[in-house]
């Protein structure tokens, strides 16, 4: 369901994740394990939930089968939801575990917002994080960080102080023009 | 000079770069310092995140409320004839002004720059008439 400019939309995609060990004769059903993951398409989704499931659960990929793979799609992405993401990283000296808030309209878009902002203030790469849970706060008594928080207002308000003039498209662009650009908000 | 324009709830913006440049929209939501969630159901602009880079805001705001529906925040367009309005402001008319102007052939170009002259020429004999030659 693509809606508008794709180089404005999320590509990470959650998908729920199910996979248990080859069933044998001394175990003829065994325990189906279920993960939510983010990736960007199923076969990466796959390869992730292999990934924890080796370090959680004692099956590695050779030992196990993948039983069903399917996408979560978020119900309602007309709205803004303030999410709160716990994540664990490895830094260069140790593993860290964090809280952070970021607002968006989906859960797949702050999780992809949550990788960026990572990666630009801490150098966390995407491998080295691990998402422990994600929750949508839907009471703003439960946001924590006041950087969201103050987003979090019906009637919000306030001045674009310095606005960037930019040509519509590359092609209007041009090298020289005759005067300096105005950048107060009208 | 005029005051700042405010970022609220309910602002008619322009959309000036991306695919959807040259719509009107209307902010429903903010989403972070730097994006909003815009809408425009009857001017082609899908409810989306939009950064505030890609829009300029104009001086309508509609009664909308936060998260409104598409479908009431068409009726709010339609009701406060937010087209026409735009189409007659000093700003709306600039934008179509340089639309048209980026799209200009070659023949167009010269018969603007002969207009141009035309004009020009008519000014100078004005001024001579007020300011004579020293």
């Amino acid at each position: 369901m693509v809606k508008g400019d794709p180089t404005l939309l999320m590509k990470l995609r959650q998908y729920q994740v199910a996979g248990r060990k080859f069933p044998s004769d001394t175990d003829p059903n065994p325990v189906i394990y279920r993960m939510r993951i983010f990736a960007t398409d199923e076969i990466r989704a796959k390869s992730r939930f292999w990934y924890f499931t080796k370090r959680l659960n004692k099956i590695k990929t050779a030992h196990g089968e993948i039983v069903s793979v399917e996408e979560i799609v978020e119900k309602n992405t007309d709205h803004v939801k303030t999410y709160g993401i716990s994540i664990r990283y490895e830094t260069r000296n140790g593993i860290t575990n964090m809280y952070r808030e970021y607002r968006d309209t989906s859960l797949c878009g702050a999780v992809g917002r949550m990788y960026q902002d990572m990666a630009g203030r801490h150098r966390a790469r995407a491998e080295t994080i691990h998402i422990i849970s994600t929750t949508a706060l839907n009471v703003s008594s439960k946001v924590k960080r006041s950087n969201t928080a103050q987003f979090y207002n019906s009637k919000i308000r306030f001045p674009l102080l310095h606005e960037t003039v930019r040509a519509p498209c590359k092609s209007l662009r041009s090298v020289f023009v005759s005067g300096r650009p105005l950048t107060r908000s009208h | 000079m005029a005051q700042a324009r405010f970022v609220e709830i309910g602002r008619v913006a322009y959309v000036n770069f991306g695919p959807e440049s040259g719509k009107l929209c209307v902010i429903v939501d903010v989403v972070d310092a730097k994006r909003a969630l815009v809408d425009g159901p009857t001017t082609g602009v899908t409810r989306q995140q939009m950064p505030f880079s890609r829009i300029s805001l104009t001086e309508f705001v509609l009664p909308v409320k936060r998260n409104q529906k598409s479908a009431n925040v068409a009726k709010c367009f339609d009701e406060h004839e937010i087209i026409k309005k735009w189409n007659a402001s000093h700003a709306g008319k600039h934008v179509a002004s340089a639309l048209r102007r980026a799209s200009l052939t070659d023949f167009e170009r010269f018969k603007l720059m002969v207009a141009q002259k035309k004009k020009s020429l008519l000014v100078k004999k004005e001024m001579k008439k007020i300011k004579p030659k020293h």
